[in-house]
């Protein structure tokens, strides 16, 4: 039952990249790009999680903890850039 | 076999939900209303796979692991900071959602951004 | 706007505090950076509280001039009280906007609305906002007239203004016990 659950929540969440990839290629702004960008990271994040758990192996947190990071930040450079500020004040 | 079913419930929720919020993404008529969708995926949708994760490994594996819980938290507080910024992108951009009470474009006002949290 | 968002020079409220608060002049941070280290080595071991401890006693006082100042929370059963009520919200409304999202026919009324603050204390707006943003279905937008209105985008409402109330009386009100009063 694991198991299909597992594989249920990795064909939804893989499901879920594609569509956001659509979303990033279709546009049509530039902060539709982004948004599809910052879901893309999150879902990024949960499929780590999922080969974790398939794999039966803890290191994948450190994995997901960085993706979470850098999307964060990769999310609110993107934002400054559009904002039309310097990206570090 | 209690623990795996909770476990396989949290990790269905949480792909159901994942899956919702690009189906928002993709398939909603303006950017604000596109704007929902990752802020749903992040709560539940990743939540769930996050707590599922962590109950397979303290409950059927090596003891108690609480590290998604770290990763739980860091996303509970960048998505809104992502979404909050998001939204002021493009209202300085001014794309316009056409809907009731919409701000007029390109009237982002001087920074006053909250500090952060924490 | 500027001297209230810029990092003051010195904390003002750290003058008339006790001494202890002079070395600790973020206890939350300490306890929050104490809580991190532990969580991740995934430990309760000695050595790893010790090493916590001292990162904690020592980033916060490092870094106190780069730092704002320290959120003061007044009443921590309001914060507990308000803490279940919130995710008992994110999780209701998770599962509408998703009953919205995959029903086709359905179509949505989205909306703008501003919800003015009777709030002051920048924690407490930010709290406000993050919360207005976790609960799918609205996400808050911008901070306008010097901090006095929140902008919120409302993925489907049949009445803006009550939307307006419901935000105020369900979040905004215990935000201020939390914060304020």
């Amino acid at each position: 039952m694991l198991r299909a659950a597992l594989h249920f929540a990795s064909a939804a969440v893989a499901l879920a990249m594609l569509l956001s990839l659509y979303r990033l290629v279709r546009g049509p702004s530039l902060p539709d790009r982004i948004v599809a960008l910052d879901t893309l990271y999150i879902n990024t994040i949960a499929l780590v999680m999922l080969v974790g758990i398939q794999l039966s192996q803890a290191v994948f947190f450190e994995v997901g903890l960085l993706v979470a990071m850098m999307g964060f930040v990769g999310t609110v450079a993107l934002c400054k850039y559009v904002l039309g500020r310097s990206i570090i004040e | 076999m209690i623990a795996e079913l909770v476990i396989s419930a949290c990790l269905v929720l949480g792909g159901f939900f994942a899956l919702a919020g690009s189906i928002g993404l993709a398939r909603l008529p303006d950017f604000y209303c596109r704007l929902h969708g990752p802020t749903k995926a992040t709560t539940l949708g990743v939540g769930g796979l996050l707590l599922g994760s962590m109950l397979y490994f303290s409950l059927l594996e090596e003891g108690v692991i609480v590290h998604e819980l770290l990763i739980a938290v860091f996303l509970f507080m960048s998505a809104p900071v992502s979404a909050h910024l998001l939204a002021r992108a493009a209202l300085h951009l001014g794309i316009d959602a056409g809907t009731a009470g919409s701000p007029a474009a390109g009237t982002d006002p001087p920074d006053h951004e909250p500090p952060p949290a924490g | 706007m500027n001297e209230r968002r810029g990092i003051p020079a010195a904390p003002p409220a750290m003058r008339e505090k006790p001494r202890v608060w002079y070395w600790l002049p973020h206890p939350y941070m300490t306890l929050v950076l104490v809580g991190v280290w532990l969580m991740l080595n995934n430990t309760l071991h000695p050595r790893h509280v010790l090493i916590g401890a001292v990162l904690g006693f020592a980033i916060p006082l490092f870094a106190q001039h780069f730092l704002p100042e320290a959120p003061r929370i007044r009443s921590w059963r309001a914060a507990m009280r308000f803490l279940p009520l919130f995710l008992w919200d994110v999780v209701v409304a998770n599962f509408v906007v998703a009953g919205l999202i995959l029903n086709l026919r359905r179509r949505m009324r989205p909306s703008w609305v501003a919800v003015p603050l009777d709030l002051v204390d920048p924690y407490a707006i930010t709290t406000l906002a993050n919360v207005i943003s976790l609960t799918p279905g609205t996400v808050s937008s911008r901070l306008d007239d010097g901090r006095r209105t929140l902008l919120v985008h409302v993925l489907d409402t049949a009445d803006p203004a009550a939307e307006v109330a419901r935000i105020k009386s369900r979040y905004e009100r215990p935000i201020r016990e939390i914060f304020e009063c």
